[in-house]
């Protein structure tokens, strides 16, 4: 059997349904061999950093592994914004690349002498990947990809990428497709120390103002029901970070939302006023914690998380806890539920009712215009609740994170570590391909839209019927609120103009578009785009000059958060 | 960050290609400074040693560590005791040495420091010394007086006093 059959019955026996890529010279072996395979889809993606993106929304929304393909060279490198996204957000990523020959008859068309279309994508991608591999011999590519999907998915997820030179692909070699795994460096840890368990019980047992922040690792490890027992238990009150928004449903009497520098006010206070944070599966990442001197001031700091380098790394802890989240908040619930009895009505939770009436945004009274707000609310009305919502980067991301509450885990899909404008749109497509029959709405900016809106042609063609709803202020508005605030209005290179027509530019690809310009027509929009069979693309025409608020400005701490919402 | 101690990291890694690229790419991403790194080969063919000297605090050292362990490649990492710890390093030292009288008290210089005069010129010693990097440092301050005309230095390895193979592979 050659290379190119060899990896996909290779990943056949992963269990992989679908591959988004665009081909090439370089991997049209293995192209030859999809031809006519029944047991996987192949998705034509625009541009190979959709693919990689729309692999990494499939990921997110399944929690199974997202794969991508693309050819050598310009193909390889177009792939590196998905990879680097999926690495900050520990998305389990398989990348497949196509490499110029590693050997052949014809010498100067081969690895290390620049050939047509070679690109050094090991080197390039060695640290935006969990690991990499360069096919060497076609009789290791089994067990390289049964080593690629163990290690993408299992610990903390990440991307790892294949490098296949053409001639690997089409060598003929005896194959091995017993599940063989060669990783003896990679050490996973997932069972809890439970000396570090009883230090944590203890602290939780002895704490008056208690609060859980919740990580991106909490919706990984899917261990949502277990951070909720314990939240019930200790009557805890539970924030997330951008990254955990969905791990507990926002909802809930004691959420009080996302911290961070565009976080929910109740969640910034709140989590400023604790005695003993427990923290989980949670990088501590700077957007979320602001400055670290006035983070969790006067707290006992609990922190759990599977990657062991993350503990220590940005904030010291009292307790440091390395684990699988859902095993050791299982343990950590046990044990706790043994040493304390259920707690009733506290003062704390009192307080937390108190701040939230008093801060939290969504409580307050909602203008009746089309403003972000109110319309990300109505949304929330509109959607049944296991809709899966992606976003752009921007204003359109942050006022995402305010004002739409996320229910259930992995229902709500955004480039939270990267950062990637265009993210969005094929995040949700691959998230559709994952869940054909759930609603799948992006959230946009008509900056970040415009990054990524050639895949329109690939929702259409490939049957992918998805909402884009364009919060349309015709600048690039998270860059322009910082010019304006913090430059003092000296507006440089933000302005997007009424270009293009987003109507248009739905109908030109064959997918349906509408402007609204009122919360009853955003209604009527909705529901035609729920129904629809194609892609619907909403344009709202919003104020150019609109704020994120209330925002915590760089260099300052969580409770130092300004701005009137 | 934060200037500490030098401390010594030893790794023991996969013996393939790109190992060590991932190994100093995660030094220069992680902004962790390397005073040396030397690679050389163990006792197992498929395995390779990585003796990294590092300048960092208690906090930072915790982060190479960690950070190096989870590489794939890296089978096992851990800082070695400076208490229990043997490091040595060798350096080539081409010396001036144009007249008999230079000659003789480099040479005598090279006895004291257990060095070996290893290539003679009409113009020049040169000179192989081991040992660890202060003696070198020692020995290459007095060479001065004479002229160094060319120096390479290996960076240090180590290894852990005692019968025992080091925690490394733990
Ligand atoms: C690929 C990429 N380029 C540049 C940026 C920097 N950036 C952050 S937000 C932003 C503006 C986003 O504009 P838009 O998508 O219109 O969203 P808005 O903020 O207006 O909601 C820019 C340029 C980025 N995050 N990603």
């Amino acid at each position: 059997m050659n290379g190119a059959n060899a990896l996909i019955k290779s990943l056949e026996n992963q269990k992989v349904e679908v591959i988004f890529g665009i081909l090439g010279g370089a991997v049209l072996p293995i192209y030859d061999v999809l031809c006519g395979n029944k047991n996987i889809r192949h998705i034509l993606s625009r541009h190979e950093q959709c693919a990689a993106h729309a692999a990494e929304g499939y990921a997110r929304a399944s929690g199974r592994p997202g794969v991508c393909m693309a050819t050598s060279g310009p193909g390889a490198t177009n792939l590196v914004t998905g990879i680097a996204n999926a690495y900050m957000d520990s998305s389990p990523l398989i990348a497949l690349t196509g490499q110029v020959p590693s050997k052949g008859v014809n010498t100067s068309y081969m690895i290390g002498r620049d050939a047509f279309q070679e690109a050094d994508i090991i080197g390039i991608t060695t640290p935006i990947t969990k690991q990499n591999y360069q096919v060497r011999n076609a009789a290791d590519i089994p067990k390289i990809v049964n080593t690629a999907f163990y290690i993408a998915t299992t610990g903390r997820p990440g991307p790892v990428l294949i490098d296949l030179p053409k001639n690997v692909q089409t060598e003929n070699a005896e194959m091995d497709f017993t599940n063989r795994i060669d990783a003896r460096g990679y050490n996973l840890v997932t069972d809890p120390d439970l000396a570090q368990i009883s230090r944590a019980v203890e602290l939780l047992t002895k704490a008056e103002q208690p609060i859980i922040l919740a990580g991106g690792g909490v919706i990984t490890a899917n261990a949502s029901d277990e951070l909720m027992q314990i939240s019930d238990l200790l009557m805890a009150p539970v924030a997330t970070t951008f990254m955990g928004k969905g791990a507990f449903p926002e909802g809930h009497p004691l959420s009080v939302g996302s911290i961070g520098m565009h976080g929910n006010p109740a969640a910034n206070r709140l989590i400023s006023e604790t005695d003993v944070l427990l923290a989980v599966g949670t990088r501590f990442s700077d957007r979320a914690t602001a400055n670290l001197d006035t983070f969790c001031p006067n707290a006992k700091k609990i922190h759990i998380d599977i990657d062991a380098a993350e503990i220590g790394k940005n904030v010291d802890v009292d307790v440091p806890i390395v684990g699988d989240a859902k095993k050791s908040l299982r343990i950590l619930y046990e044990t706790l539920s043994r040493a304390l009895p259920k707690r009733k009505e506290t003062a704390w939770v009192k307080r937390v009712k108190e701040v939230k009436e008093k801060l939290s945004p969504l409580i307050k009274d909602l203008p009746k215009d089309l403003v972000p707000k109110t319309l990300l609310f109505e949304l929330r009305k509109l959607l049944p609740q296991d809709a899966i919502v992606t976003t752009e980067v921007g204003q359109n991301q942050m006022w995402s994170a305010l004002y739409f509450q996320a229910l259930k885990p992995r229902t709500f899909i955004s480039s939270g570590g990267l950062g990637t404008m265009g993210f969005g749109f094929p995040a949700a497509l691959g998230a559709k391909v994952a869940f054909p029959s759930r609603t799948v709405v992006d959230i946009a900016g008509d900056g970040s839209f415009i990054m990524t809106e050639q895949e329109l042609a690939c929702s259409v063609m490939e049957n992918i019927p998805v909402t884009v709803i364009v919060l349309n202020n015709s600048v690039l508005g998270m860059v322009a609120q910082w010019q304006r605030t913090l430059y003092n209005k000296r507006y440089m290179a933000v302005h997007l103009g009424k270009t293009p027509d987003f109507v248009k530019l739905a109908e030109a690809y064959g997918a349906q578009g509408f402007r609204v310009g009122s919360i009853s027509e955003f209604q009527k929009a909705i529901k035609e785009a729920l129904k629809s069979k194609v892609t619907t693309v909403i344009d709202v025409p919003i104020g150019s000059e609109e704020d994120v608020v209330p925002f915590v400005p760089p260099g300052c701490g969580l409770p130092q958060q300004r701005g009137d919402y | 960050m934060e200037s500490g101690k030098t401390r010594v990291v030893s790794a023991i890694v996969e013996n393939k290609p790109g190992v060590l690229h991932s190994v100093s790419n995660l030094f220069r991403r992680r902004n962790f400074n390397i005073e040396s790194i030397t690679v050389g080969p163990t006792e197992e063919r498929d395995l390779a040693r990585i003796t990294i000297t590092v300048s960092a605090d208690e906090k930072t050292l915790d982060q190479v560590v960690k950070q190096l362990d989870k590489l794939v490649d890296v089978v096992g990492v851990a800082e070695l005791d400076p208490d229990s710890i043997v490091t040595r390093e060798l350096a080539l030292v081409k010396i001036n040495a144009p007249t008999a009288k230079e000659r003789s008290d480099i040479i005598s210089c090279v006895h004291v420091f257990r060095g070996r005069v290893v290539d003679v010129s009409p113009v020049s010693l040169m000179v192989e010394i081991t040992g660890t990097s202060d003696k070198i440092d020692a020995f290459l301050n007095l060479m001065k007086t004479f002229g160094i005309i060319e120096l390479a230095r290996t960076g240090i390895t180590a290894l852990s006093r005692g019968g025992q193979a080091g925690n490394v592979d733990e």
